[in-house]
């Protein structure tokens, strides 16, 4: 047993995957290796690896056609073939194992007749437009033909072929021409191994082979997801992206990150000048693998969109017309009446709110500006909406407010519980890795008021589906725990050493009270009792445990309970701090993880150090040079009230679009109205913006430098591909509008301002861009306890030293179910559009999803005359919207559900203004309302015929034409 | 309600033979048997059964000879063209029975009666040139004796 170094250079193809998982690659582990010899040169490689790619790692490169490194060996194009001393024949390389002592040639004037054989057969049936063929300079075949040094077609070009195959056009963003495929099923088994999605085959046989979506379909007809992955196989020109069709190959490429979900894969941009042509997943990347999703892959033509806004506009009143002005007069006009404000209500009547879209600089920023700057800690950021639960929960319990995991680790995972998530959609890189595993044999738990595809898709069964009602994820979390504990099923070892004592011995006590047994709770959750006892059993049991959970379990008036909840799971049976365990919360926006970490709520610094903490504030005191507030300022809900009740009149919004986001639509149009100056930084006229009396135009992630910090606490660097379009970095308008309020900032690169982080956070330390520029990216904590980072928390022991046991006690929802709201109304998100909207609804993902729908069981249906497509009118206490129906069993009977990509929609008019107890995360997954059908089938609710007339009014006051959405 | 049985017939093939090991074949095979074809808009039913893609089993129907998703003939004539037959005159059959029912391969006659299609050996080659015709297969046949095959199908005396 050896350690092997890891060939890994990215812009090389070794044939076939590395024998050795991933996991044990990072960790440098010891492995079984063989010694043979390729023509030879004596090659030593880990047990398993094939004479492939044992020969590619000594850079002896053997054609193919068939072979690419992300996919199993499959052994058709017989191009690869080698000889081996002492054996008949030719066989496959890539299908072939490398053994000790072999003896391999893969260079001989025989092997090259064979080669130059098969290479006349493919080229005998294949367009000889080289020249102006889209992949001209990026095509395998084309490599090929020159490799095996092709120079006639014995054959002739007359016979029977396929040259005359009809093009598929019907995805937005490739292009399928059977004329150039040389059937080697790599972007069937893309789709397959890949993205798990099996929408390919191959049709008929022999010379009637021909690739298939779906049953002979169309693509975009299929179930084709347009993840990309076939596109990225595909050695020919066949499945090509439109972008190149159009525009030809790139002439260079930067390797940046995916400003969608927080995976937070790695991308090549690959550019024309600064001109964006394509975005292909970057195959070292460390979170995604090589693969990608629609969005990240395809969807970012919202960054040149003519919808961007790339001047500074101010105005006095929202009812006026925009006027463009210059920077400094905007960061004037700004801070001038941000000032003014201050004098008449007082140093706390104003704040900000930073996006988890923006990097850990610019968040990093608009915490200093509004501590440092405004003079009060009223910063808040939108994981407040979405993660904060987690972000507190895991900090009472494990130590640290972060997931305990990197991705990678699902590869060891023998059991995984899915929470509140939907992987599939809105986290789909990973999604798709935790299918793998699942085909390859580990087992799933689904926890979800609705059938998520990963309860039952193509080589995908959940064990487990366990169909809760919304709002009792409490009860059903303690059940869990209170059958593991009943059938004495957990690690007492573990909790004996790792845990305190005396909170153990008091949750123990209060788990084991026969409330919570699966009997009792039946009545509560509606999951049937034996259900849950099964699952809880086979959680305890089934070997590695690992949980993955989402919106579904934070965004609850109990979120941060359940979070705790989960926490006390994953101790009681030990499955914490090794690979393949832990608590993994999928984290919703690219930088939520970032954005936190960087003391963007009003009771935190950076590195979630409270601000009343003395020693800690000193250390900001000293670095920034001034005094800083030791009282925690408002959050967003607090802002929103405050601004109501007229207390609160100066708020800048970066990056965020509260007005569609945050509930209850109504109460946060009430407050915007309020304000004397509301900034808003966006790339686009959003629907906060419409509200607002200063615009400062912000950069795509394309457009600027940075870092993203990604649900596995993963920072990976963002690269400027293109000038910002309005001329500044986000970071510099901040650090423009913060100059103007009187806080000098003088920071001449977003390196500088990491620099400063690292100096102030321990768990950022040892931080750099360089070092991000060689390693890639590197998981926090890196400190000198950890000088590589941390792909895996609390191993030895927890973050807060023993891990917490915390008293969980189900309190039913405020939001209850009546005769005049008999139903539940919960909310997710679909795979093709990301959050409001305002980058993926300015791409040709419309094609899949132009509108939101409503989601409703077709007994609920049938009892209120709704059809399929009806347009329905959906009634809570706080509002109410009209949208279209969708029939379907996904939902069980008197849940409905629906997404909001699309502000027309209304989603946030109906949820209510419930929150999380201890971090006032919006209760958006459960709100009780009435669904009928409208008669009038275009007739909009009240609030969406404002809503339409009111973008009217802005629009025109920006002078924006917008198109109709394709 | 044709559809409904069609569906049925699709369904309860499913259920007979879905605990099998590589439950996919024998499935397939007897939608055929039964309805001498797999209707595509059931392939779903198919797919979900086994926790497959619709693509997974199209593939499969579209890779066999034996299956089919649009009604064949009610009677199917398989001549063989692989190796043997073809040395023993198989191509003149085959001339014969396609001027015979005035079709190609893999076509069907306009009144539904006969589906003509290619077979690549019926490993009855000590016999050559073979035709098969529905389950039975004929060796030595000849222009003449494959002619009188089919008029004895077509009156009924098969």
């Amino acid at each position: 047993m050896i350690r092997v170094e890891h060939p890994n250079d990215p812009n090389k193809d070794y044939g076939t995957p590395s024998s050795v998982s991933l996991a044990d690659i990072a960790d440098g582990a010891y492995v079984e290796t063989i010694t043979g010899y390729i023509d030879g040169v004596s090659v030593t490689v880990p047990v398993g690896t094939s004479v492939m790619r044992a020969a590619a790692i000594a850079d002896i490169n053997i054609p193919k056609l068939c072979a690419t490194d992300s996919l199993d060996a499959f052994g058709s194009c017989r191009l690869c073939l080698v000889q081996i001393e002492g054996r008949r024949g030719s066989p496959a390389s890539c299908t072939t194992p490398f053994e000790d002592g072999m003896r391999v040639t893969t260079q001989n004037s025989e092997l090259a007749d064979l080669r130059r054989g098969v290479m006349e057969l493919y080229i005998s049936d294949h367009p000889l437009d080289c020249l102006t063929c889209s992949a001209n300079g990026d095509c395998e075949l084309q490599d090929m033909a020159g490799v095996v040094g092709l120079r006639e077609v014995r054959y002739g070009y007359e016979g029977e072929n396929h040259l005359d195959e009809v093009k598929d056009e019907s995805n937005p963003y490739f292009t399928f021409d059977p004329s150039k495929c040389i059937t080697c099923s790599r972007c069937v088994r893309a789709c397959e191994e890949t993205q798990g999605t099996f929408a390919l085959t191959i049709e008929n046989r022999g010379f009637k082979s021909k690739v298939s979506a779906g049953q002979s379909q169309d693509f975009i007809d299929s179930e084709c997801v347009s993840c990309g992955a076939c596109v990225q196989a595909c050695p020919t020109a066949t499945l090509s992206e439109k972008s190149i069709i159009e525009a030809g190959q790139p002439e260079h490429s930067k390797v940046t990150t995916c400003a969608y979900c927080g995976v937070g894969c790695a991308f090549k941009a690959e550019m024309k000048g600064e001109e964006l042509v394509r975005m292909t997943p970057y195959k070292n990347g460390e979170a995604n693998r090589g693969h990608s999703c629609v969005k990240g892959r395809f969807a970012f033509g919202y960054a040149t969109h003519k919808e961007r806004i790339t001047t500074p506009m101010i105005r006095d009143t929202i009812n006026d017309q925009w006027q463009p002005v210059s920077w400094e007069e905007a960061f004037e006009f700004a801070a001038e009446k941000l000032k003014a404000i201050q004098t008449q209500y007082g140093r706390k009547s104003i704040g900000g709110i930073s996006s988890s879209r923006c990097t850990n600089e610019e968040v990093y920023l608009v915490q200093k500006m509004v501590r440092a700057g405004f003079g009060n800690n009223n910063v808040d950021t939108c994981a407040r909406v979405c993660h904060s639960p987690t972000g507190y929960g895991l900090k009472q319990t494990l130590g640290e407010s972060a997931g305990t995991q990197n991705f990678d680790s699902v590869e060891d995972c023998d059991i995984a519980m899915v929470m509140g998530a939907n992987p599939t959609d809105a986290h789909p890189v990973f999604g798709s890795r935790l299918k793998k595993r699942l085909r390859e044999g580990a087992k799933l738990i689904v926890v979800d008021p609705r059938r998520i595809d990963l309860v039952k898709s193509p080589h995908i069964n959940a064990e487990h589906h366990l169909k809760l009602l919304p709002g009792t994820n409490v009860a059903f979390i303690n059940t869990m725990a209170h059958v593991i504990v009943r059938d004495k099923l957990f690690d007492e070892d573990f909790v004996n050493q790792r845990c305190e004592e005396d909170a153990f011995k008091e949750w123990l006590a209060f788990i084991s009270d026969d409330k919570h047994s699966p009997e009792n709770s039946e009545a509560i959750t509606g999951i049937p009792a034996a259900d849950i006892t099964a699952a809880a059993r086979l959680y305890a049991t089934g070997g590695n445990a690992a949980i993955y959970y989402g919106l579904g379990v934070t965004e609850h008036s109990q979120g941060s309970t359940t979070v705790m909840g989960i926490a006390n799971l994953a101790m009681l049976t030990g499955n914490i701090g090794r690979r393949g365990v832990g608590v993994n919360p999928l984290r919703g926006q690219n930088n939520v993880q970032g954005s936190c970490d960087m003391g963007s709520f009003p009771h935190e610094l950076p590195g979630y150090r409270s601000v009343a903490d003395d020693e800690v504030r000193a250390t900001f005191e000293s670095a920034w040079g001034l005094n800083l507030d030791n009282e925690p300022g408002y959050r967003i809900n607090n802002m929103l009230d405050a601004a109501v009740a007229g207390q609160y009149k100066g708020l800048y919004v970066q990056g965020e679009d509260i007005a569609q986001s945050d509930p209850n639509t109504k109460h946060v149009e009430a407050a915007l109205m309020n304000l004397d100056c509301l900034i808003v930084q966006d790339l686009f006229l959003n629907e906060t913006a419409k509200f607002a009396t200063v615009f400062l135009p912000g950069a795509s992630f394309l457009e600027k430098n940075g870092t993203f910090t990604n649900a596995e606490r993963r920072i990976s660097p963002v690269r400027k591909v293109m000038k910002p379009l309005a001329g500044k970095e986000d970071w510099e308008v901040t650090q423009g509008l913060c100059n103007a309020m009187g806080f000098e900032m003088n920071y001449s690169h977003p390196r500088e301002i990491m620099q400063e982080i690292a100096s102030l956070t321990p768990t950022f330390t040892n931080v750099t861009y360089e070092r991000l520029d060689k390693e890639g990216s590197i998981q926090w904590p890196c400190n000198d306890e950890a000088p590589d980072g941390t792909p895996t928390m609390h191993i030895e022991e927890f973050v807060r030293g023993k891990g917490l046991f915390k008293v969980t006690e189900y309190v039913p929802t405020d939001e209850k179910v009546t005769r005049r709201f008999p139903m539940l109304l919960t909310t997710g998100r679909i795979l093709s559009q990301y959050n409001v909207g305002a980058q993926t609804r300015r791409t040709e993902n419309n094609a899949w999803h132009d509108k939101d729908l409503l989601e409703i069981h077709p007994s609920d249906a049938t009892d209120r005359g709704i059809v399929n497509g009806d347009r329905v009118k959906i009634q809570s206490r706080s509002g109410e919207t009209h949208l279209t129906a969708h029939v379907t069993e996904r939902v069980q009977p008197s849940v409905v559900y629906t997404t909001f990509h699309h502000p027309e929609s209304g989603a946030n008019v109906i949820t209510t203004d419930n929150s999380d107890w201890a971090t006032n995360c919006p209760e958006y997954k459960v709100t009780a309302v009435q669904v009928s059908k409208v008669i009038v089938a275009t007739e909009n609710s009240q609030w969406q015929q404002q809503f339409e007339s009111f973008t009217e009014k802005q629009l025109e006051l920006a002078e924006i034409e917008t198109e109709e959405p394709a | 309600m044709i559809a409904n049985t069609k569906h049925q017939t699709v369904l309860s093939a499913i259920e007979a033979n879905q605990h099998l090991e590589g439950a996919m074949l024998p499935i397939l095979h007897q939608i055929q048997h039964d309805l001498g074809h797999i209707p595509s808009e059931h392939v779903i039913d198919i797919a979900q059964a086994l926790n497959v893609s619709r693509a997974e089993v199209h593939g499969v129907i579209s890779f066999y000879h034996s299956f089919t998703t649009s009604p064949k003939g009610k009677h199917v004539i398989e001549v063989c063209r692989a190796e043997s037959c073809q040395a023993k005159g198989g191509r003149a059959i085959e001339a014969a029975v396609k001027a015979k029912l005035g079709i190609d391969f893999e076509q069907t006659t306009d009144d539904g009666e006969i589906t003509l299609e290619p077979v690549y050996c019926l490993g009855n080659c000590g016999c050559s040139p073979a035709v098969k015709i529905n389950s039975d297969v004929y060796g030595r046949v000849t222009t003449d004796s494959v002619e009188n095959l089919i008029d004895g199908l077509l009156t009924g005396q098969h």
